[in-house]
């Protein structure tokens, strides 16, 4: 069965936003209703999104790393959102696996952002109803749009391609693979949603080299000898750039 | 989480009904079974039941405060086998529906009787309607407590303690309005009701402690390292996606100062059980209508504090992606 899913490389992500962006740009201009802002240019400016990225600072300093964590609805393979629902408004496609919100059943009574674990609905203040990362459902399928383009709009955005888009129940996608050769992880896993999103963690390429490695002991032509100094009376290069 | 008041009312009130609707039949069957003096049947369970009715359609009516879309709520009840939202949605009007047919047989008398068990157990239609009613009130309590308790990652909520404070609240308060109605209606059923409200009030008093005592030493599965899914002890957020705030931050917290929070706790402790104890005492000793009366306000105004506290405790595991707040 398919399940669609982003696979997020939080060792490539640089914590641009341009996935906040375009999420927001593409979903607003939908035909399901634009996703509501308010003071947006004032004090304290709120709204609806799908996707935003917070930043983590790992460690204690000088030894710190900073992540950059993107983070939307998980399209979980056991929603546990779904079944709480009393309208059926919030489902999950038996085709792809993408969770959804039927806007025209919703009642907007908030029991599926309670049973999330991840907070990853938001009410629109605006429209009074539940919304959430559709995977941008009305544009994947879009054959108006060039294959390429038939991704969603925060994958297509990302600079680094630290956004992956592929069906993560086949095991020779392209997600599936990045999964497996990289450590991808799900989020809260204690809970037994089975996130189908997952995220490939950092990765430092080390290598170990020890003292005597750095010079090569086998060396027959003499190729890393020390170059011998210039004499004194010879133009160097620092002559040259003082003059 | 953040208290929703139309949820606390709806809660509160619709547990007023049930257990007023409880006493009132408990009243009635013991009758039957000449434990207890038959009361003037549409004077006292009649009208009775139609005062349950008011607190469960004033619950009702707060309950769709409560929706982005009030006017699809007629929708809630299609998911019934998987959400007990949804339950509560179809079992709320049944027991409406139910209480208004009883309070109706009692007010018009028409109440035939249906059937005889054993010698001199006469079944009347009422006390049949009762019987099923009665199933339906503690079905509701289920279904309203189960809503929260169903939810496993709210860890204060995910226990059968819930399910037992829902119901015992709910009928404490509902007896403490029969226990007050008895009196205003001079029925000599003021001591039986008056003495269940305290016994119910003490048994509520004991589990409430105990489901206090189980969160105040609660472990959560959850942590900033399996949110983010980085092990490390030292994980400081720096950035939280928004600048003025959002659902996430507005929704899943109480937003009150520490201190306020606790002092709920000892406010709805004293109100709910240790106040309206005391009042009830000295009512039955001195059969005042009025302090029958004050005793169950007391008690539902600690309702209140008590359903706020109940949920502004739960620790939502989304909190964990905003630490500062």
């Amino acid at each position: 069965m398919t399940q669609l899913a982003l696979v997020i490389d939080l060792n490539v992500c640089v914590g641009c936003h341009a996935c906040v962006t375009s999420c927001k740009e593409w979903n607003t201009s939908g035909t399901a209703g634009f996703m509501s802002d308010y003071n947006p240019y004032d004090k304290d400016p709120t709204g609806t999104f799908f996707n935003r990225v917070q930043t983590f600072e790992i460690g204690k300093y000088p030894n710190t790393q900073t992540v950059h964590f993107p983070k939307s609805c998980l399209h979980c393979e056991e929603p546990p959102c779904v079944p709480v629902c009393p309208t059926g408004a919030s489902y999950k496609r038996e085709q792809d696996g993408i969770v959804l919100v039927d806007y025209d059943k919703c009642i907007g009574c908030k029991y599926c952002s309670w049973a999330c674990p991840y907070g990853a609905r938001e009410i629109d203040e605006n429209q009074k109803v539940m919304k959430k990362c559709t995977l941008c459902v009305d544009r994947i399928y879009d054959k108006t749009l060039p294959e390429a383009e038939r991704k969603p709009a925060c994958v297509l955005a990302c600079p680094t391609s630290a956004r992956l888009f592929g069906d993560v129940n086949d095991p020779d996608s392209v997600v599936s693979e990045q999964i497996r050769d990289n450590g991808g992880y799900q989020l809260m896993p204690e809970w037994g949603t089975k996130p189908a999103n997952h995220y490939l963690p950092r990765r430092k390429a080390n290598i170990t080299i020890h003292r005597d490695e750095l010079t090569r002991v086998d060396n027959p032509l003499n190729k890393e000898r020390q170059l011998p100094m210039p004499d004194d009376d010879e133009q160097t290069l620092d002559d040259v750039m003082s003059w | 989480m953040h208290p929703a008041f139309s949820v606390i009312f709806l809660t509160t009130l619709i547990g007023v009904g049930q257990g007023l609707f409880l006493a009132l039949y408990t009243g009635q069957l013991y009758s039957v079974i000449q434990v207890l003096p038959v009361q003037d049947s549409p004077g006292f369970y009649g009208y009775g039941s139609l005062l349950a009715l008011v607190f469960l359609a004033a619950g009702l009516l707060a309950s769709f405060f409560h929706l982005g879309h009030p006017e699809r709520a007629w929708r809630s009840a299609a998911k019934w086998k998987t959400s007990w939202l949804s339950r509560e949605v179809i079992v709320l009007p049944a027991f409406m529906g139910l209480t208004f047919i009883y309070a109706m047989i009692h007010i018009s008398g028409w109440n035939p009787v249906l059937f005889i068990l054993g010698e001199d157990f006469i079944v009347n239609l009422s006390l049949f309607i009762g019987a099923i009613n009665t199933v339906l009130a503690f079905s509701l309590f289920i279904c309203t407590a189960m809503i929260y308790a169903c939810i496993k990652f709210l860890q204060e909520w995910a226990t059968p303690l819930t399910v037992i404070n829902y119901t015992l609240l709910g009928m404490a308060s509902g007896f403490a309005l029969s226990a007050a109605f008895a009196a205003y209606v001079q029925s000599d059923l003021i001591n039986f009701y008056g003495g269940w409200t305290i016994t119910l009030t003490i048994f509520a008093f004991i589990t409430r402690i105990a489901a206090l005592m189980r969160n105040a030493k609660i472990k959560y599965k959850s942590n900033l390292s399996s949110a983010i899914g980085i092990r490390h002890t030292k994980i400081k957020q720096i950035a939280q996606g928004s600048m003025g705030g959002s659902f996430n931050t507005r929704e899943y917290f109480h937003g009150t100062k520490p201190i306020f929070f606790k002092s709920i706790k000892w406010v709805f402790l004293m109100l709910v059980f240790i106040v309206p104890v005391v009042l009830l005492i000295a009512a039955l000793t001195t059969n005042i209508f009025v302090l029958f009366a004050v005793a169950f306000v007391v008690q539902y105004v600690g309702l209140i504090a008590e359903r706020w506290f109940f949920f502004a405790q739960a620790n939502h595991p989304q909190n964990l992606y905003y630490q500062t707040i």
